[in-house]
Formats: C-alpha cells, sequence, structure tokens
C-alpha cells in the first residue's frame, strides 16, 4: 500500500515537473507576447528527436544534448518571432486580431516542423535506452532516468522562476506583460523582449524534450499531446501566471498519475475533464485576477 | 453611371447560379465518375466551411470544434447506417451534432477569446479520446465498418446538404437574426444593451453550423467504408474550415465557397502530385495566407476594385 502511494507520488511529481516545465514556456509566449504557440508541443518533438539522434549515432549523453538544443531552438524562435510575428503584430489592427492570427499561423508552424521531422526521422516510434538501472526509493522501485528527469525539472523550472524574479531582463518581460506601453516608455525595447520571451519559451521546450525523450518513446506527432496539456496547465494556472504554471503542472502531473495507476488510457480524458470543469467553474484559474 | 446596370445585376445573378445548380445537378450523366468524386469531396469542405463561418464569421468567435461535430456524424453513421435509409441517418447525424452543439454551447459560450478557441480544441480531441478508450476497453474494437453506398448518391445528398446551406446562409445574413449575430461580434456589450438575446443567438447558430458539418460527415462516412477514431475526429477538419474561410475571405457569402473550393482542389492536386510534401506544403500556404492575404481572395478582388475605381475617377 506504501509503495503503491509513494509510486503515485513520485511519478506525479515526475509527470508533474515535465508538464510545468513545458508550461512555464508557452505561458511566457502568450502571456507576454499573446501568442498562443500550438507548435510549442512541435519544439519539443524536435528537441526530442535531436537528442535521439545524438545519442544513437553520436553517442552524446541526453544531458549534454540539453544544452545543445535548448540554446539551438531559442535562437530559431527568436528569429521566428523577429520575422513572422512582429510582421503579423505589425499588420494587426488590434490585439484581438494579433491573437488570431498568430493562432493560425502557429498553427502552420505546426505542419512544417512535424512534417520536416517525418521527412528526416519517419513515422516510427523512436527509443533508447539511458540510465534504465533500478534505483529503490523507501521501498518503491523507479528507473534511474526517471529520477534524474525529475531533478532536471524541478530544478530547471525553479531556476527560470527565479530568473523573472530577480533578473534586469525578467524584470523588463514582466513589465512588458503588465504594460507593453509604459514598459516601452520607460526605455524597454518591446520588440526586443516579445522576441526574447518566444524565444524562452522555445528554450523551456528545448530543455523538455531530452528529458522526455529519456523516459518515452519519440515520434512525430507527439507534439500535440504536450501542447494540450500545457495549455490546460496554463488555463488551471492562469493564463500569464508563470507561478501558477509551475503549481498547476504538479496538480495537473499528480491527477494524471493517480489515473494513470487504474487506467493509462483515461489520463488524457481526466485533463480534459479537469479543464471543462475548470473553465465552468473558475475560468480565471487558480492564481488568475 | 448608368443605373439599368444595377437593376439588372440580380436577375442576371439569379439566372447564374440557376444554371450552375443545374449543371450541377445534371453533371454526374456526363462527368467522368473521378470528376463526381472529387466535386463531392470539394462539396464536403464547402459545406464545412460556409457553415463554419456561419458561426464564426459574423460573431468572430474562432471555434474549433468541426472536427467533433463533423465526427459525431460520422459515428452516427456508422452505428444507424446498416438499419436505417440514408437521408434519415444523414437528418440524425445532424441533430445529434445539433445537440453537442448545444450543449458545448451553453457551457463555454460565456467564454471569450483564447478560452473559446482552447476549448473547442479540447473538446474534439475529448471526444476522440474518449471513443479510443471506449472501443478498446468497453467493445474491444478498434474501428467500424460503414455501409457503402454508390458515389452518385453520395454526391446528390452532398449536394442537397449544400443547397439547403447555402440558402440557410442567405437567409441569416439577411435576417434580423444575422444582425443581432453582427452586432455581436462587434461589441457583446452594446448587443446586449440593445436587447439582444446574446446567448440564446449564439447558441441557436451554434447548433445551426454543426448541423451541417454533422450531416456532411453522416454522408462522407460512406464513402471510408471503414472508420476509426483518428479518422472521424482528425484534427485538421477543424483548422481547415477556418483556413479555406479566411483564404475565401468572410466578408461575403461566396468567399468561404470560393476559398474551400479552391482550397479542396488545391488538396487534391497536391496529394496526388507530392503526397510526402502535401502537408509540409499545407503549413507553408497557411503561414502565406495568415501573412499576406488577411481579407482572403474577396479583399483582394475588392481592393482592386476600389483601386480602379479611383483611377477611373482620377482620369475623368
Amino acid at each position: 500500500m506504501f509503495t503503491a502511494i509513494l509510486d503515485i507520488v513520485i511519478g506525479g511529481l515526475i509527470m508533474g515537473g515535465i508538464y510545468a516545465l513545458v508550461a512555464v514556456g508557452l505561458s511566457l509566449q502568450y502571456g507576454v507576447g499573446r501568442v498562443l504557440n500550438v507548435a510549442h508541443g512541435e519544439f519539443i518533438m524536435i528537441a526530442a528527436f535531436a537528442t535521439f539522434s545524438l545519442y544513437t549515432v553520436f553517442g552524446i549523453s541526453p544531458l549534454i544534448s540539453l544544452v545543445i538544443c535548448g540554446p539551438a531552438l531559442f535562437i530559431i524562435a527568436f528569429i521566428i518571432h523577429r520575422t513572422l510575428f512582429r510582421y503579423l503584430r505589425k499588420t494587426s489592427e488590434s490585439i484581438d486580431v494579433f491573437e488570431g492570427n498568430s493562432l493560425l499561423a502557429s498553427f502552420g508552424l505546426l505542419f512544417i516542423i512535424q512534417n520536416v521531422a517525418l521527412l528526416i526521422w519517419s513515422a516510427d516510434i523512436k527509443k533508447y535506452a539511458y540510465l534504465t538501472s533500478p534505483v529503490n526509493l523507501f521501498g518503491a522501485i523507479f528507473a534511474a532516468n526517471r529520477l534524474v528527469v525529475l531533478g532536471f525539472a524541478v530544478f530547471l523550472s525553479l531556476g527560470f522562476y527565479v530568473f523573472l524574479a530577480r533578473s534586469r531582463l525578467g524584470k523588463a518581460i514582466r513589465a512588458a506583460a503588465e504594460e507593453p506601453e509604459m514598459a516601452g516608455l520607460s526605455g524597454v525595447n518591446i520588440n526586443r523582449v516579445l522576441a526574447i520571451c518566444f524565444g524562452l519559451g522555445a528554450l523551456m521546450a528545448g530543455f523538455a524534450g531530452p528529458l522526455i525523450s529519456m523516459m518515452y518513446e519519440v515520434q512525430p506527432t507527439m507534439g500535440l499531446n504536450y501542447t494540450i496539456i500545457a495549455m490546460i496547465v496554463v488555463v488551471l494556472g492562469g493564463l500569464g501566471s508563470i507561478t501558477g504554471s509551475l503549481i498547476g503542472g504538479f496538480i495537473l502531473g499528480l491527477v494524471g498519475s493517480i489515473v494513470t495507476y487504474f487506467d493509462p488510457g483515461l489520463s488524457l480524458v481526466a485533463y480534459y475533464v479537469i479543464f471543462i470543469l475548470l473553465l465552468l467553474v473558475k475560468p480565471t484559474g487558480i492564481l488568475g485576477k | 453611371m448608368d443605373i439599368s446596370k444595377f437593376t439588372s445585376k440580380k436577375p442576371f445573378l439569379l439566372g447564374l447560379l440557376g444554371l450552375i445548380l443545374v449543371l450541377l445537378a445534371t453533371s454526374p450523366l456526363y462527368v467522368p465518375p473521378y470528376n463526381v468524386i472529387l466535386l463531392a469531396s470539394i462539396f464536403m469542405y464547402v459545406i464545412i466551411t460556409v457553415s463554419w463561418t456561419i458561426f464564426s464569421g459574423p460573431t468572430r468567435y474562432i471555434s474549433l470544434a468541426s472536427a467533433a461535430f463533423f465526427g459525431v456524424g460520422v459515428y452516427t453513421s456508422a452505428i444507424l447506417g446498416f438499419d436505417l435509409p440514408l437521408p434519415v441517418v444523414v437528418a440524425i447525424g445532424g441533430l445529434v451534432s445539433s445537440c453537442l452543439a448545444l450543449l458545448i454551447g451553453f457551457l463555454t459560450l460565456r467564454l471569450r477569446g483564447m478560452y473559446f478557441i482552447i476549448f473547442t480544441f479540447g473538446i474534439s480531441e475529448l471526444i476522440k479520446h474518449f471513443i479510443l478508450w471506449w472501443e478498446a476497453n468497453i467493445t474491444g474494437t478498434v474501428g467500424r465498418w460503414v455501409v457503402v453506398v454508390d458515389y452518385t448518391t453520395v454526391y446528390y445528398v452532398m449536394l442537397v446538404i449544400l443547397v439547403i446551406l447555402m440558402l440557410t446562409a442567405y437567409f441569416i445574413r439577411r435576417s434580423r437574426f444575422g444582425l443581432a449575430l453582427q452586432s455581436i461580434g462587434q461589441s457583446e456589450e452594446a448587443a446586449t444593451h440593445r436587447g439582444v438575446n446574446v446567448t440564446m443567438v449564439k447558441v441557436i447558430t451554434f447548433a445551426i453550423s454543426a448541423f451541417f458539418m454533422g450531416a456532411v460527415g453522416a454522408i462522407m462516412a460512406t464513402r471510408w467504408t471503414y472508420i476509426d477514431p483518428r479518422i472521424a475526429f482528425n484534427p485538421l477538419l477543424s483548422f481547415m474550415p477556418v483556413l479555406m474561410a479566411i483564404f475565401g475571405g468572410m466578408g461575403q457569402l461566396y468567399g468561404p465557397v470560393l476559398g474551400a473550393a479552391v482550397f479542396a482542389y488545391l488538396e487534391e492536386f497536391l496529394i496526388t502530385e507530392f503526397p510526402y510534401y502535401y502537408m509540409l506544403l499545407f503549413g507553408f500556404i497557411l503561414v502565406v495566407v495568415i501573412l499576406f492575404l488577411p481579407n482572403g481572395l474577396v479583399g483582394l478582388v475588392q481592393k482592386r476594385r476600389k483601386k480602379g475605381a479611383a483611377k477611373q475617377q482620377a482620369s475623368t
């Protein structure tokens, strides 16, 4: 009984850590930049595949891929925002129109990235073994890689939070989220901050991808599920609230772990049910205003 | 400027529409089967897109629940198709979709913007995953066979749905109801103050739009012969109508028709010519359309016309 509960809790924390990491990126992209990036999961997928190839072809450890994929995706996303989304922002007559247009444009990105991955890696499911030795934790047994993932996920999402709360750039980002006009007048380069935010979202995806690939199978269509989960977490935590996304991620992870314990096929269904109930009862989320 | 040009436009337009209808209705008699089938799938996209635009065009609520409504129709057809006559199945498919839309509508139409978009997208994924789980755990199947209907019947059923839909869309646009919808799109608060029952208008329109998607799903299922949740609730069916409506332009009734027809043909062409790159090209087209054609083909035509008119004025 005790080991079963421990199993569920640790499993929930692992899932929750991943969800928090994924959702924080999306939350930043939407909360500050107003881009509901449905291609977020595709960035995760690309990072996961890159990790797979780097490990199986060149023998590079997934933990090193983490440091490669994150910054690489940051640069790519930064450029995408500088060209595509900045142009859309300029041509859309209002922020609502921009939200709609950027959503559709990111659907375009989703199809492009997913199909590039299909052409490169084919539709087959890929899996590699890394740090699979069992670790005994108070009687419950976990593969070592899952505990490593948990550690990294918690460390990265907390680190990201501290960065936003303490650093100068973090302050500029929060200012841009609250009052873009005033932030601009106070000397914040809004366009640059928005592009950086979009890049940081992709950075988080670039961190999440290698971690996910250490535990689960990788395939080109995996992205959308993570995007949907991230959206649910972001709404759960309150649109635009980074702390909310972190907490929401862990809540959803624990729920998922409990449901998976009884029936793995129902976890996504459970997420949607939570999501629907939430929208009916408190659409602003747990930390929303 | 002669006024007769304007007054004579209406009968001419009606005549043109009548001619198109007669041509479409008789085409299976002399057009090769391949083209009839192609026309039927173009009809499918036109129906989904126009019915999407009935609700989402004037109100500016972007709904991504099309796949849910379509899929519900598909499953109605799979479950009832062997026992009931085809027109009844198609009508029931539409009605079941309408009921789903009423339910979703009453739950969510208080939500605005992103919440509504995410919710509607989530609902079709929820239904898909629920049916997948249900089939794997309760019925122990992965998919279903659907009763087969010959292609001319499919074609005519599609055509009938299309004609009814176009008439419905036309009359909604012309009615007080349509004006109420437009006022909701411009400002929901103002519409409420003017005495529009905002929730009722939105929910009813949502249900009407879902009816046609369900009906077209029910008839389309018979062409596939075998279906599973991934085919029936394909998320692409939620995005396609949005893209096609924007591509055509939502300002005029013919915009979505044009957008869907051009796009459906383009899809067919891309699939046969570049099967491996089709979705990739689709992504690029989506981005390009959003970037450079925000008002669609109709917007392009109107811009040209305005420019032409301005030139004429300048020269006189």
